[in-house]
């Protein structure tokens, strides 16, 4: 039995005046027996906004995880206003914070996988469920559709994968050789301009070699990919020329091209997503010539060029639980992260699914046991995907100034028999509910 | 005995007894019991070719670990010995080692039974993934119960060794749920050979593979065939048991006429050999007694009837064989276990009802994500829950699953099995089963870290049919068993040696087994040694 969970809610509640269950935030409603309050219709809210204003919550007493490597027991963190106003050993809960006692409890900053298409894609197997990709086009290069255009702030998966820790998601379109622009989302928000926090957020390119259609094939991947950035940088050079039609002809859309130049000179990273140890180098050259911002995302033997990688700057993207299921991937292998780390490399950690990008800290739990170092591997989830995609002033990590984005754990965060006690985004604690939640409550006691 | 009784009656009419020798009856000839034809007796098509060791494995003592035993119970201190390819000892504190045993010290480590999975497509969808290697889903037809994965079934598969990696000793290799009814299924122990049936878990019976729901009506409704909807899937899977009644009836019937066939030459015979017997018998008697009436109108008799002996009839030809309805007989009279893939909790109650109609029992459901809304029933019908921990909404029938399915199936009493469908997820079933442990303590339900450990051990064995040998750590049961840095229910435990059959087939840190692995990628930056010719040992330095 594990009654940890009930228990600490039930103190903290009594502890903190304004609150009456930490799964019913924000609203002082102490009164109201939680499950009354459960049934309240949702309101959309507009959240997020930079002036908004949120409580002040001091959560005292916990093991605190910055992200970056440091940790620090028996601290405080104080939020106000969304965002981290203090952090610090045995600081004074500032008056009119709200107490949050956290002792035994560890706190680390929220968890990130950039590489889902959460928002995107409600049903996997159903298309009129998607939006991952653009469609009613014939050819490879998507540049220029965006995710932000199809992020839907009321998918179900949205809670699933909160519940789990995870605070903010890269959402990326799937699908073609230059999949199109991804955006930093925060799990909460009504509505889309609410939830997403940067956008264009990357340029996803795919040279992974299986791609339909005509661009299938890793030669045909780089070439294309190459003609795609030439053409957009002579249609970035000659635009006024390319407006009075007195360009030659290019292969990629306006739209694509614009997205395309956008990358260029380093404006917006450029993911490479890419397993094959040749193709990864294929990718940083592209780069080189393109003058682009390259980040590798899935390199599955990304380990045999780790020396390059580290060498160049390049953060790569792993998945720990790669199999040798392609011949792209067939020298993929466990440790992939940990080489990857020990040779100075920047690693994050996806899960690279959607529905299941809950697993996240489970995923980096395997990097850790196959050698990466404990705090890596929790930078790997916060930190490294929040300063790879350019988002490091403001996410990543516990710091003073930085967005309010961080989940309170029953213990060690990448344990399995660990629990999400509290999340909060943006200086909110958020309901730990979901459509599966409704569904155990509902069927909890079978009817009859 | 009859030519004893002859010779005895030949006898006593010598012996000059003069009373006329009595009508002989012809000897009782009882109905026969036939048989059943040799593909009924075969509890696999893999039967008989198991590899046999050629020496037994050295006696193994692993003292002071924790041993979960995949009973319920936990010994958080013991010994446990492996003798002969089977478990010997399992006891709490130091028991002496044997005479020439290999001794380990267990300190700090935990030991379970080899995990069982009871959902793999190892071996015939295997890595990499390339259409060469498609060989899980016969998609010709939605109904083939003809083929088998033990056909299919590649064991050079790189994901064989990883699972063994993971603590896995056994699987179930199903044929994929593209069709309604997908073929049979081969029980395999993970250990190296050439061939699934070298590997195959003797006496295990084979499964058959069904499926409900969304992949059969996709797979061939986008193509314009049966079936299109879930109508089309019932329909197709009663059809098919449909024919395999009428092969079990054909049988019955052939079986039927047969004896009577049988019978009835046996009765001719026997009537003849009567009819032999007593004119030797009569014959004897007359020339012992001098010709007495009525020798002489017998000796007519005799001449105008002659006693010819009785030809046997033809056999009367056994019903066509046909590989796939027989396997769907073997359903029907249970020597076949029936595996259904379904989600949806509706689904899962209109295979119950068509197996009610047509007379088969459901093993196991396999992934069942809304067995929780049914979860009493099928703990009333003793259907074992084959699921995961946490997959859901990759379609639509996966949209309500909720992380403490598993849990939930458990607490009502029913056989929760944590499986894999996956060559990834094979090699964290221990993972998988935790996380589903941690989703149900935090429901509140009950439920020890044994409980989780069964869900991989015991739970899948029994939807196996091979709990009586596998499963969980009792004496005289396979030695399969696995070494773990620390509890398995943690994310950081490592499988650090896996036994099958008291083999050691798996040490971290050996290299590959997979004949496809050599060569590919030179792991080691370590220089290769200098060959001798360029001064390398023995050369000049």
């Amino acid at each position: 039995m594990n009654r940890g969970r009930i228990i600490l809610f039930a103190s903290l509640a009594a502890l903190a005046m304004a609150e009456p269950a930490l799964a019913q935030p924000k609203k002082p409603v102490a009164a109201k027996p939680a499950a009354a309050a459960a049934r309240a219709p949702v309101v959309l809210k507009p959240r997020g906004s930079k002036e908004e204003a949120g409580p002040v919550l001091a959560y005292a007493g916990a093991t605190v995880h910055l992200g970056n490597g440091e940790v620090i027991d028996d601290a405080t963190v104080v939020i106000a206003n969304g965002k981290i106003q203090q952090i610090g050993k045995g600081l004074a809960a500032p008056g009119g914070a709200t107490l949050m006692p956290a002792k035994g409890m560890v706190i680390t900053p929220g968890l990130v996988d950039a590489l889902t298409s959460i928002g995107l894609i409600e049903v996997e197997l159903e298309s009129s469920t998607r939006s991952d990709q653009q469609r009613a086009t014939n050819d490879m290069d998507h540049a220029g559709y965006r995710a932000a255009d199809g992020y839907n702030p009321a998918s179900v998966l949205i809670p699933v994968a909160r519940s789990e820790g995870l605070t903010s998601v890269g959402v990326m379109p799937r699908g073609g050789l230059i999949s199109g622009q991804s955006a930093w989302v925060d799990l909460d928000g009504a509505t889309a301009a609410e939830a997403i926090a940067a956008a264009p957020l990357a340029l996803h390119v795919h040279l992974d070699g299986d791609a339909p259609g005509d661009g299938a094939g890793h030669g045909t991947a780089i070439l294309k990919v190459r003609e795609a950035f030439d053409d957009a940088r002579t249609f970035q050079k000659s635009r006024g020329a390319w407006e009075r039609n007195q360009t030659r002809q290019f292969a990629p859309s306006r739209l694509d091209l614009e997205s395309l130049a956008s990358a260029l000179d380093g404006k917006l990273p450029v993911v490479f997503h890419v397993d094959r140890a040749a193709d990864i180098l294929a990718a940083l050259g592209i780069a080189r010539e393109f003058k682009l911002r390259p980040v590798i995302a899935g390199g599955a033997e990304a380990w045999k060029v780790a020396p390059e990688l580290a060498a160049a700057k390049v953060p790569v993207f792993v998945f720990p639980l790669q199999q040798p299921s392609s011949f792209d991937a067939v020298g993929a292998r466990e440790d992939n992260a940990a080489i990857l780390d020990k040779a100075g490399v920047a690693v994050g950690i996806s899960t690279g699914e959607t529905h299941n990008a809950r697993k996240l800290r489970q995923v980096a739990g395997n990097a850790v046991r196959s050698g990466l170092p404990y705090e890596a591997a929790l930078a790997s989830i916060t930190r490294v995907p929040a300063e790879a995609l350019g988002m490091g002033a403001r996410y990543g990590t516990l710091a003073v100034g930085k967005v309010a984005s961080f989940v309170v754990w029953s213990g060690d965060p990448l344990e399995l028999s660990t629990q999400v006690l509290d999340v909060v985004i943006r200086g909110h604690r958020l309901p730990l509910k979901s459509r599966q939640s409704a569904l155990l409550e509902k069927y909890r006691r079978l009817p009859r | 005995m009859k030519r004893a009784s002859l010779f005895a009656l030949v006898l006593a009419a010598g012996c000059g007894a003069a009373a006329t020798p009595t009508p002989l009856v012809p000897r009782e000839s009882p109905r026969p019991i036939l048989p059943p034809p040799p593909w009924q007796a075969r509890v696999s098509e893999a039967e008989g070719y198991e590899m046999k060791p050629t020496a037994p494995p050295p006696a193994i003592v692993i003292r002071g670990a924790t041993l979960m035993l995949g009973t319920g119970r936990t010994i958080a201190k013991g010994t446990i010995i492996l003798d002969k390819g089977k478990i010997a000892v399992v006891a709490e504190g130091d028991l002496p080692a044997p005479a020439g045993a290999v001794v380990i010290d267990g300190t700090g480590k935990f030991i379970t039974p080899g995990l069982i999975d009871t959902h793999s497509h190892l071996g015939v969808y295997p890595m990499p993934a390339v259409s060469a290697h498609d060989d899980g889903n016969e998609m010709t037809d939605p109904v083939t119960p003809q083929v088998q994965t033990v056909d299919a079934f590649w064991p050079q598969d790189p994901s064989i060794e990883r699972a063994v990696a993971g603590g896995v000793t056994a699987i179930q290799v199903l044929p994929g749920s593209g069709n309604l009814i997908g073929g049979r299924a081969v029980t395999l122990k993970l250990r190296p050979g050439l061939s699934p049936r070298e590997m195959h878990v003797s006496g295990a019976a084979d499964g058959l593979k069904m499926a409900c729901g969304e992949n059969p009506k996709r797979t061939y409704g986008s193509a314009k065939r049966a079936p299109m909807t879930r109508m089309g899937n019932v329909a197709g899977q009663r059809a098919a048991f449909l024919k395999a009644k009428k092969l079990q009836e054909q049988w019955a019937r052939w079986r039927e006429q047969e004896s009577t066939r049988i019978e009835a030459d046996s009765k001719k015979r026997a009537l003849w050999e009567s009819r032999r017997d007593e004119r030797v018998q009569r014959a004897a008697w007359c020339k012992a007694n001098e010709e007495p009436d009525p020798c002489e109108s017998w000796r007519r008799k005799w001449a105008e009837t002659p006693n010819d002996e009785p030809q046997p009839s033809e056999p009367i030809a056994t019903p066509d064989r046909d590989p796939g309805t027989e396997t769907l007989v073997g359903a029907l009279e249970g020597r076949v276990l029936v595996h259904v893939h379904c989600y949806r909790a509706d689904d899962m109650l209109a295979m119950i009802a068509l197996s009610d109609e047509m007379g088969f029992r459901i093993r196991s459901f396999h992934h069942a994500l809304e067995a929780y809304k049914i979860r009493d029933r099928l703990a009333a019908r003793q259907i074992a829950v084959s699921t995961w921990a946490d997959w859901w909404g990759f379609k639509m029938e996966a949209f309500d699953g909720i992380p403490e399915n598993a849990a939930l199936v458990h607490e009502s009493g029913g056989r929760t099995i944590i499986h894999s469908d996956s060559e990834e997820g094979i090699q964290r079933l221990n993972q998988e089963a935790s996380k589903a442990l941690t989703s149900g303590r935090r429901a509140g339900i009950a439920l020890t870290d044994d409980d989780a450990i069964r869900w991989v051990t015991m739970n899948p064995a029994w939807a196996l049919g091979v709990d009586h040998r596998m499963g969980s750590l009792e004496p005289g049961k396979d030695a399969d068993v696995v070494m773990w840095t620390r509890s398995p229910l943690s994310v950081y435990a490592l499988a650090e040696r896996v036994w099958i059959d008291g083999y050691p087939v798996y040490e971290r840190g050996k290299p590959h087994w997979s004949d496809f692995e050599l060569g590919q990628t030179i792991e080691s930056p370590v220089p290769p040694p200098v060959p001798a010719l360029l001064g390398g040992p023995g050369g000049a330095r």
